[in-house]
C-alpha cells in the first residue's frame, strides 16, 4: 500500500502486528484441537513461563541453576495446599505461589551469591535433590500429603460458552494459561529491556566493570534469583492446576535437567526461545518413544546432539539467522 | 395428536423388534469393534522404577502371541503401552492420550501408586475401566466412590493382617520389631499388621523404625531394632532395602522369626543379592507362581510362559517375579474379555471384572482364587504363606483367607 514503509528502527518497541497475529492464532487454537492436545498446549505454555524464569537467571545474569525444578515444586505445592486445605480459588493461588517463590528464591539467592559458576550449579542441584525428600518429611506430611501427594479439583469454566464457542475445562484452562503467559511475558520484556536487563547482562559479562559503574551486583544477583524463582513458581502453580495433582515424584532432579535442556534448546537470552524450548521438551520425548520403544532416550539424546550441532544458538538463534539470510537475499534481488 | 403418538409408538415398537436382536448380539464402546479391542497402559520403561518395565514387556508379548493364535473371540488385541517414566504429570498426559486420542476400551495394569492417584479421578469421570492396577494400595478398593477402578495386587493392608494373625496363632508371646518405609505403602502394611494382632498389638510390638525411600542404607535401624530384644521381625521394605536388611540381620547375629513383605519376595532380585544362605527361614506370602520354582516344571501354564519369553521377549529373565506377575495379569484380562463376548461396552467389561467367582488364574498359585463383588473390588482374599528353604519359597499350610 504505502511505498515508504520505513524499516523498524526502534528495536525496543513491541512488534505489534506480529504479536496480534500470534494472539489471534493462540486464541483460535483450542477450538481446532482435541481436548488432549489443548491440554498439551497448556502444558507447553506453563513450561515456557518456567523457561523464561530460568532464562532471566542463566541467560541474562549468567548464573547457572540445576535446581529450578525445586521452585516449580514450591509453586505447585503452594497452589495445591491453598486449594486443598483453605479452599482458595485456583486463580488466586497463582500470584501467591509466585510471591512465595520470589521470597524463597531471594533467600536462597543471598547465600548462593558467594558461589559462582559450577559451585552455584552444584548448590542449586542440591536443592533439587533435597526437595522431593523434604516434601515427604514427617512433620510436613499433614500439609504435603507425603508421598501420596495432593489431588486437587480441576476447575470448571465459569460459563458454558463464550460468543457461541463452547468452553470446557481444558479450553478454559488453556485461556487461563494463555493469559498468565501473556502477563508474564510482558513483565519479563519490561524488566529486561531497560536498566535492570542491562545491569544483569553487564554483571554476566563484566562483573568488575559492572560494580565499578555503580551496579549493586549482589543485590541484582539475588534479585535475579528471586524474580527467576517467581516465574518458575507461577509456572509450577499453573502446572498443578492443569494436572490437578502434585506429588514428590513429579519433581525429580530430572525435571530440573529438562528445564535446562529446554532453555538451551530454545535459545539463551531469548523470550520467544522459551516457547520453542518448551515445545521441544513437551513433544520430543513422545516423538522419540514413537520412533523406538527399545531406546527412546538414545533417540532423544541423538536428536539433542544434532540440534546443538546444527543450531548452536538454540532454535531462536537459528530462526534469527535464517530470517536475516532471507532478508538479505530478498534485499539483494530487489 | 393422538394419532401421531400412535404412529411414533408403533414405529418405535417395530424398530425395537427389528433392532433388538442385532443390538444384543454386538455392543461396542470406543476401542472395540468386530476386529479389534484396544487396551491402553502406562508403564515406567525409563526412570527410577524402570525395573518394573518387565511387566509391560511380558504383557505385550502375551497379547502378541494371543493375536497370532486368533485373538479373543475373533478380535485382535491392540495393546498400547506407553512410557511415563514414573512421573505423575507424564502419566496424566499419556493416559489422556490413550483415552481421548487412541480411544482405548480399557486401561490395564497402569503401574505405581502416585501415577494411578494422578489419574484416579479422571478415569472415573470419563468412565473408562481402570483395571488391575499394578499397586497394592488399599484405596483402589472403593466401588462406591470410584466404581471404574479395580486393583490387582492383594492389598498391603490384608497382607499385613495375614502376618499378624499368623504370629498370634503360632507365637502369641512374640516380641516384635517392625521396620517400615515411611510412606503410604509402609503405613498400609503396618496398620494391617496391627489389625491382625488385634488388642495385643500394643504389648507385642516392642520396637519400630522407619526409613525414607531416598536413604542410602538402613543399617542403623536394624541395629536399633535388635537392641530392643525382639525375637520376631516384620520387614516392610522395598527390594533394595529388603536385601540390605536381610544381610544386616544376619551379619549382626540377630536370629528373629523374620517376616518379609511380598513386595520384596523375589528370589532373583532380593534374596540372591542378600545371600541365599542368609535368607533361609524367611517367611512371606506368595500368590503368583515363581519361574525359579521346580514344582512348576511340568505345569502347562509355566511351560507356555517360558516358551513365550523365549520367543517374544528373550531379553526378559523368566525367574524375575515381575515377569510371571505380568503374565498373570494378562491372563485375567483375557479371561474377562472372553467372558464379555460380543458385549464389549466399558460397563459390561467392568461388570464382569466385578463379579469374578472363585476364578483360578492359571499363573496364580493353586487355591489362590480371584473373587470380586459389586461392593468389594479386592481381588485376592486368599494368600499362601511360604518359607524360604535356601533355594525356593516352600508353601506351608493351606492358602489362608484374610478379610
Amino acid at each position: 500500500m504505502t511505498s515508504t514503509q520505513s524499516p523498524d528502527a526502534s528495536g525496543a518497541k513491541l512488534p505489534w502486528l506480529r504479536i496480534s497475529v500470534i494472539v489471534a492464532v493462540a486464541c483460535a487454537l483450542p477450538f481446532f484441537l482435541s481436548n488432549y492436545h489443548v491440554f498439551q498446549a497448556s502444558m507447553v505454555l506453563s513450561t515456557a513461563i518456567a523457561l523464561v524464569g530460568l532464562n532471566i537467571l542463566t541467560g541474562y545474569s549468567g548464573q547457572i541453576s540445576l535446581g529450578h525444578g525445586a521452585f516449580l515444586a514450591i509453586g505447585a505445592y503452594t497452589t495445591a495446599i491453598l486449594m486443598d486445605k483453605f479452599d482458595v480459588p485456583y486463580w488466586a493461588t497463582i500470584p501467591v505461589a509466585g510471591l512465595v517463590c520470589l521470597i524463597a528464591g531471594f533467600l536462597f539467592g543471598l547465600p548462593a551469591l558467594k558461589l559462582e559458576g559450577h559451585y552455584l550449579a552444584l548448590a542449586t542441584f542440591a536443592l533439587a535433590v533435597a526437595l522431593p525428600q523434604l516434601l515427604k518429611f514427617r512433620y510436613l506430611e499433614p500439609w504435603t500429603g507425603g508421598v501420596q501427594g495432593i489431588v486437587i479439583m480441576k476447575p470448571d469454566p465459569p460459563m458454558a460458552s463464550f460468543l457461541g464457542l463452547t468452553l470446557n475445562s481444558d479450553r478454559w484452562l488453556y485461556f487461563v494459561a494463555l493469559l498468565v503467559t501473556a502477563i508474564m511475558y510482558l513483565v519479563a520484556w519490561n524488566l529486561l529491556r531497560g536498566r535492570i536487563g542491562r545491569a544483569l547482562i553487564a554483571i554476566r559479562d563484566q562483573p568488575t566493570a559492572a560494580a565499578l559503574m555503580g551496579i549493586d551486583t549482589s543485590l541484582y544477583k539475588s534479585l535475579a534469583f528471586g524474580v527467576s524463582a517467581l516465574f518458575t513458581g507461577v509456572a509450577g502453580s499453573l502446572s498443578a492446576i492443569l494436572v490437578a495433582f502434585v506429588a514428590p515424584d513429579s519433581f525429580t532432579v530430572f525435571l530440573s535437567i529438562t528445564l535446562m535442556v529446554g532453555m538451551v534448546v530454545g535459545g539463551l537470552t531469548s523470550l520467544p526461545g522459551a516457547l520453542y524450548g518448551a515445545t521441544f521438551v513437551q513433544f520430543v520425548p513422545n516423538l522419540a518413544d514413537q520412533i523406538s520403544k527399545a531406546a527412546p532416550w538414545a533417540i532423544y539424546g541423538a536428536l539433542l546432539i544434532i540440534l546443538m550441532v546444527v543450531l548452536p544458538t538454540g532454535i531462536s538463534g537459528g530462526l534469527n539467522l535464517l530470517w536475516s539470510k532471507v532478508a538479505r537475499k530478498s534485499g539483494a534481488s530487489i | 395428536m393422538k394419532k401421531r403418538h400412535m404412529i411414533i409408538a408403533s414405529v418405535a415398537l417395530m424398530s425395537a423388534t427389528l433392532l433388538t436382536p442385532a443390538l444384543a448380539q454386538k455392543k461396542y464402546d470406543p476401542g472395540a469393534s468386530d476386529t479389534e479391542i484396544k487396551i491402553g497402559q502406562t508403564m515406567p520403561y525409563s526412570g527410577p522404577a524402570s525395573a518394573y518395565g518387565t511387566i509391560g514387556k511380558v504383557q505385550a508379548a502375551y497379547f502378541k502371541q494371543l493375536n497370532e493364535q486368533g485373538g479373543i473371540n475373533g478380535r485382535k488385541i491392540n495393546f498400547i503401552s506407553l512410557d511415563d517414566g514414573y512421573s505423575p504429570p507424564k502419566t496424566v498426559e499419556m493416559v489422556r492420550k490413550l483415552v481421548e486420542q487412541e480411544e482405548v476400551l480399557v486401561l490395564l495394569g497402569t503401574l505405581g501408586t502416585p501415577s494411578n492417584t494422578a489419574i484416579h479421578k479422571y478415569v472415573n469421570t470419563k468412565k473408562v475401566p481402570h483395571m488391575f492396577l499394578a499397586t497394592g494400595a488399599s484405596k483402589w478398593n472403593d466401588p462406591k466412590g470410584h466404581p471404574w477402578t479395580i486393583g490387582f495386587n492383594p492389598n498391603y493392608n490384608s497382607e499385613g493382617r495375614l502376618y499378624g494373625q499368623e504370629i498370634l496363632r503360632t507365637k502369641p508371646n512374640a516380641k516384635i520389631a517392625v521396620l517400615f518405609q515411611n510412606d503410604d505403602y509402609g503405613k498400609d502394611y503396618y496398620s494391617g499388621f496391627k489389625d491382625g494382632l488385634g488388642d495385643k498389638a500394643k504389648s507385642m510390638i516392642v520396637a519400630e523404625a522407619s526409613y525414607e525411600v531416598t536413604d542410602p542404607t538402613i543399617d542403623s535401624q536394624i541395629v536399633t531394632l535388635k537392641g530392643s530384644g525382639a525375637d520376631t521381625f516384620f520387614n516392610i521394605t522395598t527390594p533394595k532395602f529388603a536385601a540390605q536388611a536381610i544381610r544386616k540381620v544376619d551379619d549382626i547375629g540377630w536370629k528373629p522369626t523374620h517376616y518379609l513383605n511380598n513386595v520384596s519376595a523375589s528370589v532373583g532380585s532380593v534374596l540372591k543379592p542378600a545371600g541365599l544362605d542368609k535368607s533361609v527361614g524367611l517367611i512371606s506370602m506368595l500368590y503368583i507362581k515363581e519361574g525359579s520354582d521346580k514344582r512348576w516344571d511340568n505345569d502347562p501354564t509355566m511351560n507356555d510362559f517360558k516358551a513365550l519369553i523365549k520367543k517374544y521377549a528373550p531379553e526378559v529373565n523368566p525367574d524375575d517375579g515381575n515377569a510371571t506377575y505380568g503374565y498373570a495379569v494378562s491372563q485375567l484380562m483375557a479371561h474377562v474379555l472372553k467372558q464379555a463376548g460380543d458385549n464389549l461396552t466399558r460397563e459390561n467389561v467392568m461388570k464382569i471384572a466385578a463379579s469374578l467367582k472363585d476364578h483360578q488364574i492359571p499363573m496364580a498359585l493353586p487355591g489362590v482364587l480371584a473373587n470380586t463383588a459389586a461392593d468389594d473390588f479386592a481381588l485376592f482374599q486368599t494368600m499362601q504363606l511360604v518359607r524360604f528353604d535356601g533355594s525356593i519359597w516352600v508353601p506351608f499350610g493351606k492358602p489362608q483367607s484374610v478379610r
